[in-house]
């Protein structure tokens, strides 16, 4: 018997090393935005608002305009998608070409709150998706961006999240082309698409 | 029995381009007070003002009220190593001379615990209560979701 508890004690070791190593994975490095010449390919797979799975492979041949976010952020979000809403606008004809997307980092109370009722609420156009946990992570991490769910007692429901405000842009064939720092005016953001539509 | 007080509130203060007047409170001027429009009432709203100075003493914003919303704070966006996130301020510093604005991407008040819906056109009072000036309740002009600020120039020419 004494064995067994000094077995179990070793799996338990071997488990914390493994849950330490995992966390380190995910900490070391959280926010260093990718190099323009380090060209890689994001992939995602999440739900949108009707429970479908959606891809990096269903909009090849356009632009992906991506924010991660989420529907409680009452500055920085609403900042942002209002960018988007009014490139899309300014786009013009070429809007078709450009599909927006917007990535929860906090799906449970997103789907619960209406993903679809918010981002439309900008834009037609803004595709918001919202995955589980796993699909979420996986999906941060091939953009390489970084979020946290913060406990704040104040906070709705007790929590707030962080995360990387970027706009990140990915050409027609799935390539990543670049990141727009948070703040960059609708006006640059739409000089540069024009250029590469 | 809340509504119709609250109604009262809102209909007294929803004028349009209020965003646009400005109210004194001794040295300070306060200007732009706008929010966006919510979807029903579960997500926290926002507050944007700018604040001038025009005394030769500091003071400070410590504190927001308003009925529209049960938990109003001072947030900040800050921006650390790429990573936005929202630590609550105990206080927005207003520096003599100068103009500090509660805008996006900066200072502005959270509105949590929303009592209605914040909707477009439509206005709410809010006090704030400033260190040393004391307290002055303006009216907060409710913009569209898509709002990125007052326009007053271009208003009511």
């Amino acid at each position: 018997m004494r064995l067994t508890t000094f077995q179990k004690a070793l799996w338990a070791a071997a488990g914390l090393v493994c849950l330490a190593y995992g966390t380190w994975v995910l900490v070391a490095d959280p926010a260093t935005p990718p190099r323009a010449e380090a060209a890689f390919r994001p992939v995602f797979s999440l739900s949108d608002a009707e429970g479908r799975i959606r891809t990096e492979a269903d909009f090849a041949g356009k632009h992906l305009l991506v924010f991660f976010g989420f529907t409680s952020c009452p500055d920085v979000c609403p900042t942002t998608l209002s960018e988007v809403a009014q490139v899309m606008d300014d786009l013009g004809s070429d809007a078709d070409k450009v599909q927006p997307i917007f990535i929860s980092v906090d799906p449970v109370r997103d789907r619960r709150l209406g993903l679809a009722a918010y981002t439309s609420a900008f834009h037609p156009a803004i595709l918001g998706l919202a995955g589980d946990e796993v699909q979420t992570r996986a999906a941060a991490e091939s953009f390489h961006i970084y979020f946290e769910r913060q406990d704040d007692p104040a906070a709705p429901d007790g929590y707030t999240m962080s995360h990387s405000p970027a706009l990140y842009l990915i050409g027609p064939d799935g390539d990543w082309l670049r990141q727009f720092a948070y703040g960059t005016p609708a006006s640059d953001i739409l000089n540069d698409l024009r250029s590469r539509l | 029995m809340r509504t119709p007080i609250l109604a009262a509130l809102l209909s007294l203060v929803g004028l349009p381009a209020m965003a646009c007047e400005t109210f004194t409170i001794g040295n300070l001027m306060i200007e732009h007070a706008w929010s966006r429009a919510t979807i029903g009432a579960e997500r926290p709203g926002v507050l944007y003002v700018e604040i001038t100075n025009t005394g030769s003493a500091d003071d400070a914003l410590v504190g927001i009220a308003t009925p529209v919303a049960e938990m109003p704070m001072l947030h900040e966006t800050v921006v650390t190593d790429g990573v936005a996130s929202m630590p609550h301020a105990m206080s927005v510093p207003v520096p003599a001379g100068q103009t500090v604005a509660l805008a996006p991407g900066g200072y502005h008040g959270m509105l949590m615990g929303l009592t209605t819906t914040l909707k477009e056109g439509e206005g709410f009072p809010v006090t704030l209560t400033f260190r040393d000036a004391g307290e002055v309740t303006v009216p907060v002009e409710v913009l569209s979701m898509q709002a990125e600020g007052p326009d007053c120039e271009h208003a009511g020419q």
